[in-house]
């Protein structure tokens, strides 16, 4: 039953808050950048009004086509590896007896009360070569002698799927708990082996969540300024790192909500992208 | 000897009992029920031959060959979901090949089994669907044709018209059973509905609510001779009276004395038992009549719903509820005195 279209004021005064607050706090500061991005610079002091599209230009150049390929990657990498670790870890969650679940998802919450800056010194520590686990391999017997793996592109990555990691099973645990416990059941009746059926029934049947979690952990350690500097090498450094570079370093707004436009506008168009890829690979027959 | 054995089945989930003392022998190419409350076990006992559970106790045998530890998916059982837990992300078409997909049959044989099983459940051309664009009945018979599509040595069917408006269930009933006569596949189908049952099986075997067998029999011979007072007042209604045999052939309710045709073996002159009687058979006269097989009472209701009437009579300290069709409505009215006259041959002796 689909009603008449709401009509009047009244009627759509609840989501007038959220409406404001959308305004406020995204779409205008969203208009402020996108204007700065066609600004002039003013050397030594700070910009000035103009309409010109040398910001875009300048960025065409190898540092940045390199640094934001590296991004895209990095954050692809981590999606990845969150969804591939988080999903068999979730659903083994969803699994166990209700306390049980309960426990693990508070101590993945917990997680949360984490700062990046804590995280990225902690990952740093662990990998070092004065008190990392390599001493621990060490004593194990495992390896000659102590070495450093941080700053490196591994820590990196090992600190970001780090932070991205409870974000990733906190999405993907409703639609694993919702699924019908039946179903694996079924495909078991019908022949296929439990290996089997996780990746044709319980994988199959739950890929739009798989891909929009994908985009998720994607578009939110493209984010990411803090960790990059502290557990990679400059040249591990993402576009996060050049755009805060320019706008705080070097007072030059414009080119920075130039990139940080541009930077967008790419991953949105890769997040379309995967989310088309995920539609249309629908239902098959035979 | 073929068929499905259960021999000494026990189940516990923890400290609870979901299934015990099960001792049965399901014949091959039949259809059987398990019928039970909600609660005793009969889907437990499904699961377990499916292979979905482990049984704390006892084995299971199928053409003598010990089945008890073999995994589900080597079973090569079809079962039927209560939830139908059709998969979401296939078509039509690929559900019901699924089984087949994952033994490797070609296209081309996949195709050709998929259009067979849906000209089989009335759903040609169905294939490129997709599960949500089905009504509840299609679903029905797609979960169906999936099961089927192996060649099961086993259908297992968990309560799968539950969800099915009556009109619906009842047809899907027929059409199943037929189903199962044309391809003589045996057939387990789990329910709580008595009528179901009745429409459906060969042998219906009576769970109650101590997760045990309590009967299991052909569906007229449990409708005429329930086991005990359990199986009596679940299948069907059933007038239960407190008694004590007083004869080789006669018993006592309340001080009048009944005919009876026979007696359970352990039951002799002086025990107590319960007499069950079905309302069918038993015909009320107006007035007092004094005699044997005859209890009079008032009629305290009559409940006339136009295919049947029911009357219901008040005796001296039980009720006693007689059915018959409207053409031999008995000439009484709410308040005037009859008499329930019981035929020997419906009184069924029970000792518990």
């Amino acid at each position: 039953m689909i009603e008449d279209k709401p009509k009047g004021l009244r009627v759509h005064l609840p989501i007038l808050y959220p409406a404001v607050m959308l305004v406020v706090f995204f779409v205008i500061p969203f208009g402020i950048m996108l204007a700065v991005s066609f600004f002039q610079r003013e050397p030594g002091g700070f910009y000035t009004t103009d309409f010109s599209i040398d910001n875009y230009a300048n960025l065409f150049t190898m540092l940045f086509g390199r640094v934001l390929v590296f991004s895209i990657f990095i954050s692809a990498l981590c999606a990845a590896i969150c969804v591939a670790v988080g999903f068999p870890f979730t659903y083994f969650i969803t699994r166990m007896r209700r306390k049980a679940q309960v426990v693990w998802l508070v101590i993945l919450v917990s997680v949360l009360s984490l700062s990046a800056v804590i995280v990225a010194f902690a990952w740093s520590l662990l990998l070092s070569q004065t008190a990392g686990i390599s001493n621990l391999f060490v004593w194990l017997g495992l390896m000659e002698k102590p070495v450093s793996w941080s700053p490196g592109i591994w820590a990196l990555t090992a600190g970001m799927c780090y932070i991205a990691f409870p974000y990733t099973v906190l999405v993907l645990y409703p639609p694993l708990s919702r699924l019908d416990p039946h179903l694996p059941e079924a495909a078991q009746t019908l022949g296929a082996s439990p290996v089997t059926t996780f990746f044709t029934v319980v994988l199959g049947s739950l890929r739009s969540a798989i891909v929009a979690t994908l985009i998720m952990v994607f578009a939110f350690t493209l984010g990411t300024y803090l960790i990059p500097q502290i557990l990679g090498r400059p040249q591990h450094w993402t576009l996060s790192v050049l755009i805060t570079d320019e706008a705080v370093y070097h007072s030059n707004l414009p080119l920075a909500a130039a990139m940080a436009v541009f930077f967008m506008v790419v991953s949105l168009g890769l997040v379309g992208l995967t989310t088309l890829i995920g539609k249309s690979r629908g239902p098959t027959t035979q | 000897m073929a068929g499905l054995f259960l021999q000494d089945i026990h189940k516990h989930f923890g400290s609870v009992v979901a299934v015990q003392n099960v001792d049965l022998r399901i014949p091959h190419g039949r259809f059987v029920c398990f019928l039970g409350p909600s609660g005793c076990g009969k889907t437990t006992l499904l699961r377990l031959i499916a292979g979905l559970e482990r049984p704390t106790r006892g084995r299971i045998l199928l053409e003598e060959a010990d089945i008890t530890d073999q995994p589900a998916h080597q079973r090569n059982f079809g079962m039927v979901f209560q939830s139908l837990a059709l998969f979401p992300h296939l078509s039509v078409g690929d559900n019901i090949a699924y089984s087949l997909r994952i033994r490797k049959a070609d296209a081309s044989a996949r195709q050709r089994r998929v259009d067979e099983l849906l000209e089989l459940v009335r759903l040609p051309g169905y294939a490129a669907r997709h599960i949500s664009q089905l009504s509840g009945g299609q679903r029905q018979r797609v979960a169906i044709a999936r099961a089927l599509a192996i060649e099961p040595r086993l259908f297992l069917l968990d309560e799968p018209l539950s969800a099915l408006d009556a009109k619906l269930r009842e047809d899907m009933q027929l059409e199943m059973r037929m189903l199962q006569q044309r391809l003589g596949v045996t057939t387990i189908l789990v329910t709580h509905d008595q009528r179901e049952a009745m429409t459906m099986s060969d042998l219906i075997v009576v769970m109650g609510t101590d997760n045990q067998v309590h009967q299991m029999g052909t569906p007229l011979e449990i409708y005429r001779n329930p086991a005990d007072t359990f199986v009596a007042d679940f299948i069907g209604t059933s007038n239960l009276l407190k008694g004590i045999c007083s004869g080789s052939r006669q018993v006592t309710i309340s001080g009048k004395t009944l005919r009876i045709e026979a007696l359970p073996e352990n039951v002799k002159a002086g025990s107590e038992i319960t007499l069950s009687v079905r309302p069918e058979d038993i015909s009320v006269v107006a007035g007092v009549r004094e005699g044997e097989s005859h209890l009079p009472g008032r009629v305290a209701f009559v409940r006339d719903v136009g295919s049947s009437v029911e009357i219901y009579l008040d005796c001296s300290g039980f009720q006693i509820i007689s059915q018959s069709t409207p053409k031999s409505r008995p000439a009484v009215r709410q308040g005037d005195t009859a008499t329930a006259v019981l035929p020997p041959s419906a009184c069924v002796v029970l000792t518990a």
